[in-house]
């Protein structure tokens, strides 16, 4: 089969592999109709996550008919429609049962190796280094779905792939990213990054009821699509972000900010930006952590930061003291998927959201390196790529 | 008339990248030990001239490396090659026993200066190449079927699980 393999640094190829087959008994085979290109695969081109090995096939957002399933796999069965969410999940440990998926104590197989990174494993991810699980990824015709009884989430007939694709990723983490800011109607919710997922994010505090919405980018068509559903923004090349936060809240700075960016944030005119990039090269930090000392001088005391942007590493000159002091919450995390798909499953039904809005480049798995660049630089309007192996 | 940039926006900016951290190991260079690059090039008067041009790359080099656009001070750096090129031509005459060092340092300014206007040019020409594109128009891509207005809340039925819930000590006062 075809698929996208990583090779090293900016080397992504569509190489013919071998195909995929049942291992174990709750496996299926999902013979991918459409996948995504989304931001986390930027850090692993980008060469920032540690763990990428070369031959590695990469992708984590995908959806598709499913042709094969293993012996003790009762849930589904050939030709079933599923979304496959990135996170890999037994739903049988003490993690699954709480609903914190993507820390599941059993999916990740390099268990060891992640406990002497992180403390402890996480959750196995599809397509995203070796430190959670090296599982073959979703951008190729055929993926192995392991404990797919559990994670696949089937759906019904009438809604097309486009509408549906993201629930396996970005519109979660959107959801989620605004669900742990536990809006009041008198919040402000200030969102770094307008990209698909701050895009997700900004439709999530607004159907959750946030008084204002702010969203912060440089990328004037990001700006656009984020003021389309309903957000102020602020274009970080063009003015001071935490001037405008703080006009916009009368000087008390916005109760709940949300990091959509994680850890490339770009340069902005601060000498910090410029700090981060020395020690990068210099390997003494691994990770640019500018929206968060942001995040933490600007928000309100007695505030909530919601992460999902991602971080890998080592991270230098975070203001804890301001953190502390004003007394800050911070929930973090890869997504808890499989927590929120069959109510977003009802909302894309019901038509409350058609995720497919983000979408603006479609193209065939082969063309997908070429994507890669062009989504990275933010070329040619790019948001949100969709491929079609 | 569109003219395509001779190298991407990205590699141009790579570049000057480049250029900001040469400016900064040369500036440091020339701030830690002027007296030894003055007698190098047989301009032993010059020591103090070589030391505050020190400062300057360093001051440029952090310009490119922490401005959101890196441009106008890729053009301060072909000023300070013209600088470098003044003071040096200098050293050039027939009593200086170190000419030959001279020589070297000239033609190294040049090529430097070279890189310094490509570099300048590539991201002046991306700059405009990108302003010409048209731009994408997302402003209708709200993925609701009515206004953010008639949606805000909409999702309110929404039970925020207890464990991401904020404390009731930190919601807002009085509660509503
Ligand atoms: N937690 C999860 O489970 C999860 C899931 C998906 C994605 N992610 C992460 O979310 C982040 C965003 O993903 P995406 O797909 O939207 O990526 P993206 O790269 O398309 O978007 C990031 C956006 O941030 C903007 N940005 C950069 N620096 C900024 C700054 N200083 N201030 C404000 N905005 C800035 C960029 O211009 C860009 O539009 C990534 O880190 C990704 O890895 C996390
Ligand atoms: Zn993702
Ligand atoms: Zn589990």
């Amino acid at each position: 089969m075809r698929a996208l393999v990583w090779h090293g640094k900016h080397d992504i190829r569509c190489d013919t592999v071998p195909d995929p087959a049942i291992e174990q008994p709750r496996d299926a085979i999902v013979k991918v109709t459409a996948c995504a290109i989304c931001g986390s695969d930027l850090h692993l081109y980008d060469g920032f996550m540690p763990g990428m090995k070369n031959g590695d096939i990469m992708g984590h957002e995908f959806m598709g008919e499913v042709v094969e399933v293993g012996s003790e796999n009762h849930r589904l069965k050939k030709g079933d429609r599923v979304v496959v969410p990135f996170t890999i999940i037994c739903g049988e440990c003490d993690q699954c049962k709480r609903g914190y998926f993507s820390v599941c104590e059993r999916s990740n197989r390099n268990k060891e190796m992640a406990d002497k990174v992180f403390g402890h494993a996480t959750a196995g991810l599809f397509g995203y280094t070796h430190l959670t699980g090296g599982y073959p990824g979703g951008q190729a015709e055929y993926v192995r779905v392991p404990c797919a009884d559990a994670s696949a989430v089937k759906i019904p007939d009438g809604l097309t792939d486009e509408q549906v694709l993201f629930l396996g990723d970005i519109f979660p983490t959107g959801w989620q990213a605004a669900v742990q800011c536990d809006i009041e109607p008198t919040d402000t919710v200030a969102i770094w990054g307008a990209g698909p997922v701050g895009q997700f994010a900004i439709r999530s505090a607004v159907l959750l009821g946030a008084k204002q919405v702010v969203a912060i980018d440089h990328v004037p068509e990001r700006l656009d699509m984020a003021r389309a559903g309903g957000a102020i923004t602020i274009n970080f090349d063009e003015e001071s972000v935490l001037e405008r936060l703080k006009e916009l809240t009368h000087g008390k700075g916005p109760e709940k900010c949300i990091d959509a960016v994680g850890l490339e944030a770009h340069a902005t005119r601060s000498i910090d930006s410029l700090y981060d990039r020395a020690k990068q090269a210099v390997m003494l930090e691994t990770d640019r952590p500018h929206v968060l000392r942001e995040m933490m001088y600007v928000c309100r005391p007695a505030g909530t930061l919601s992460v999902p942007g991602v971080y890998g590493g080592l991270l230098d000159k975070i203001p804890f003291g301001a953190f502390m002091n004003k007394g800050l919450t911070m929930r973090t995390g890869q997504t808890h998927v499989n927590r929120w798909t069959d109510d977003l499953l009802r909302r894309i039904q019901e038509g409350q959201i058609d995720p497919s809005f983000v979408i603006t480049h479609r193209v065939g798995l082969e063309e997908g390196p070429g994507m890669y660049k062009t989504f990275r630089d933010k070329q040619d309007g790019c948001i949100k790529v969709v491929l079609r192996p | 008339m569109t003219c395509a940039a001779p190298i991407s926006a990205g590699s141009a900016e790579t570049l000057a990248r480049g250029l900001g951290w040469f400016s900064i190991a040369l500036g440091a260079l020339e701030l830690a030990a002027p007296r030894t690059l003055a007698d190098t090039l047989g301009m032993k008067d010059r020591e103090h001239l070589i030391a505050g041009y020190g400062a300057r790359e360093i001051a440029t080099g952090v310009g490119i490396l922490a401005a959101s656009d890196p441009a106008p001070w890729i053009w301060a750096r072909v000023g300070g090659d013209v600088l470098d090129f003044g003071t040096l031509a200098a050293g050039l005459s027939t009593e200086n026993p170190r000419r030959g060092s001279v020589f070297v340092a000239l033609a190294t300014v040049m090529t430097v200066a070279g890189l310094d206007v490509f570099c300048a040019q590539s991201l002046a020409m991306n700059r405009r190449v990108a302003g010409q594109r048209p731009r994408q128009d997302y402003s209708r891509r709200s993925g609701w079927p009515q206004p953010p207005a008639a949606m805000r809340g909409a999702a309110r039925d929404f039970d925020v699980p207890r464990d991401m819930r904020t404390p009731d000590a930190l919601r807002p006062y009085p509660p509503n």
